[in-house]
């Protein structure tokens, strides 16, 4: 046993601590509410709903490194890439089944994660975050070349096809790709969360607030910070092949640049180091350039841009430090 | 063998805009501590108002300095208006502030000017072919211009009392500040020479790539490779780096790897250097106390 594990801080109990029964009926308040929208959408809300969940799983994944070790990614939307390509190469040129497709995609996205976590080590803050920017706008001319093309069809992209729900379930491939989406979410946020709240999450806060500290505590920084892009990395690329089979289709084009900084606003306007704040960045992802183009059709980019900068400046711990303060005053008013 | 020659005198020219532009990243770091992301979209904003002045039928080298100076205050205006406040935040702050302006600055120019590619004029017209039919007189003039602002803002930094009162600033802010210089303003200076600098490259390189709201992605990428290559604290380096890496990326483009994966080659030198030599090939190895 190493040193950290004696002289670390017990947990503390939040201070409304929820009784059982309230517990199980948060959960199944909570599954009722994700359940819900497969009966009460039609299938394009569906989709777009499907996609939010998605780039919240995204989402999470840069949290992880960015928001809880403080090594700043813009590069997010390389390790999507690769996870959908490499689903979208096994299902379309080897014929594998999408579930056979993700434990490859999340080991390949870990090893290229662990990969950049290397020369990432050499440099801190700003410097990173441009490299991590190169490797962004690098990934899709990379993917266009001719050398792979007879793996990633160039320019034109690959086309695969939905999974069919199992026979027994009575869904649309719609319904049954919200579904399967859920689930792998899910599974990943319940993973994420137990990481953070554990050893592990709390010297990765450690590295990244006092890293002088954290090394004279015993904590291997080099390696607690490559793996943290390893781990990153695998569940950005998860959220990747997700995306690959909802769209059916995969082409460099759709993770340009653009992609790695959206994750990036999302983690921002949900909340940094807070695993319920990706919820809310995918959502706002998926659904705010939506909204500012119905404000103003020229320039949604310029709206997406002051959003951030009005986050930063008026609630810079996110929609979730939001919430966290509401619920601060909430529970002081009625004792 | 003409080919090759060719090839390397155009990555020469390329390498100049990159060169001045790594300068700008490396002296702005040296000022500010900040490595502005974008630098790139301030340009091609610049590079737009000087289009329209030359439209406006205002002469060339009039707009040239009257956009320098525009450039100079908008540069310094940001760093008032948004980095200020946000002075104390950590890092992670700072990079999304840079990100908010690269959205907000990249896009508006698109909004205002459109999107269609447009021309701009160049002052460097000859007829007679130069050393042989090897090099353009834009590219002998655009390098030309980068080195005379190469060596003005080395004679800035090195030789007046503001330049050393700008880096006296950056080094150490506390100090500085009990000897009566006002960081803040350094801050705001520091800024507004990034732009008009980024202007300058902007307004070299738009006659070659043609004026588009994009034009500028890449060349941010290039310069950061040329800061690293030449080491990120040594402007001098910087500028070594910078037509290093033009030369390289012409090179590569040509005969290596295609056109179509010259950015790679950024990213690949850039890892590349902090695999191997983090510290550049003329920077200082930095070891930090504990």
């Amino acid at each position: 046993m190493s040193a950290t594990d004696r002289i670390a801080l017990p947990l503390r109990r939040p201070a409304t601590a929820l009784a059982a029964w309230q517990r199980s009926a948060l959960v199944l308040a909570g599954l009722a509410a994700a359940l819900a929208p497969l009966w009460l959408l039609e299938s394009f809300h569906l989709f777009q709903l499907t996609m939010a969940v998605i780039m919240a799983l995204a989402v999470l994944g840069l949290n992880i490194v960015t928001g809880y070790n403080g090594q700043i990614s813009l590069g997010h939307g390389a390790f999507f890439a690769v996870g959908a390509y490499a689903t979208a190469i096994l299902m379309s040129h080897l014929d594998w089944s999408f579930w056979a497709t993700l434990p490859v995609s999340a080991v390949v996205c870990g090893l290229i994660g662990y990969g950049v976590g290397f020369p990432a080590l050499r440099l801190g803050g700003l410097y990173l975050a441009l490299t991590t920017f190169s490797l962004a706008v690098a990934v899709p001319q990379i993917l266009k070349h001719k050398s792979i093309e007879g793996w990633t069809g160039g320019v034109q992209g690959l086309f695969l096809v939905k999974p069919d729900p199992p026979a027994f379930l009575p869904l649309t491939p719609d319904q049954w790709m919200y579904c399967m989406a859920l689930i792998v979410s899910s599974v990943c946020f319940l993973l994420a969360w137990n990481l953070i709240r554990g050893r592990i999450g709390r010297a990765l806060m450690a590295t990244r607030d006092h890293p002088i500290a954290a090394e004279a505590m015993g904590m291997d920084i080099a390696a607690l910070k490559t793996q943290a892009f390893a781990v990153s990395a695998m569940i950005t690329g998860l959220a990747g092949s997700l995306s690959a089979v909802a769209v059916e289709y995969v082409a460099p084009d759709s993770f340009s640049f653009a992609l790695s900084i959206n994750l990036f606003v999302g983690m921002v306007v949900g909340g940094v180091a807070s695993i319920l704040g990706s919820l809310f960045g995918g959502l706002f992802v998926l659904f705010v350039p939506n909204i500012a183009e119905a404000i103003s059709k020229a320039a949604p980019g310029v709206i997406y841009g002051v959003i951030l900068i009005a986050f930063l400046f008026l609630l810079p711990d996110g929609f979730a430090g939001l919430l966290r303060r509401l619920a601060a005053r909430l529970r002081r008013a009625s004792p | 063998m003409d080919g090759l020659a060719h090839q390397i005198v155009a990555g020469i020219a390329t390498g100049g805009i990159y060169a001045a532009v790594s300068l700008a990243l490396v002296m702005i770091y040296q000022a500010t501590h900040h490595v502005n992301f974008a630098q790139g979209e301030m340009a091609t904003l610049s590079t737009f108002i000087a289009w329209s002045m030359i439209e406006a039928g205002i002469p060339y080298w009039v707009a040239f300095f009257a956009t320098i100076a525009i450039s100079f205050v908008i540069g310094a205006a940001v760093e008032r208006l948004l980095m200020r406040p946000v002075q104390n935040a950590p890092v992670l702050t700072h990079v999304g502030v840079f990100i908010g302006l690269l959205l907000i600055v990249g896009n508006a120019t698109g909004w205002i000017f459109g999107y269609t590619t447009k021309l701009f004029p160049t002052p460097f017209e000859s007829d007679k072919p130069l050393l042989g039919g090897l090099v353009s007189a834009h590219e002998l003039g655009s390098t030309a211009v980068t080195l005379a602002v190469l060596s003005l803002v080395y004679l800035f930094f090195r030789h007046t009392r503001l330049g050393l009162a700008m880096r006296a600033a950056a080094y150490n802010p506390r100090s500085a500040r009990l000897v009566g210089i006002r960081v803040g303003w350094m801050l705001a200076l520091g800024w507004g020479l990034a732009a008009a600098i980024g202007a300058v490259a902007g307004m070299m390189v738009a006659p070659v790539v043609f004026l588009d709201p994009t034009m500028m992605l890449g060349i941010l990428l290039y310069a950061f490779a040329g800061a690293l290559l030449g080491g990120i604290d040594n402007p001098s380096g910087a500028v070594i780096g910078g037509f290093a890496v033009g030369v390289l990326e012409n090179l590569a483009g040509a005969y290596v790897v295609g056109t179509e994966l010259k950015l790679t080659v950024a990213l690949a030198i850039i890892i590349g250097v902090l695999v191997v030599k983090p510290s550049g090939l003329f920077g200082r190895v930095v070891m930090s106390r504990v």
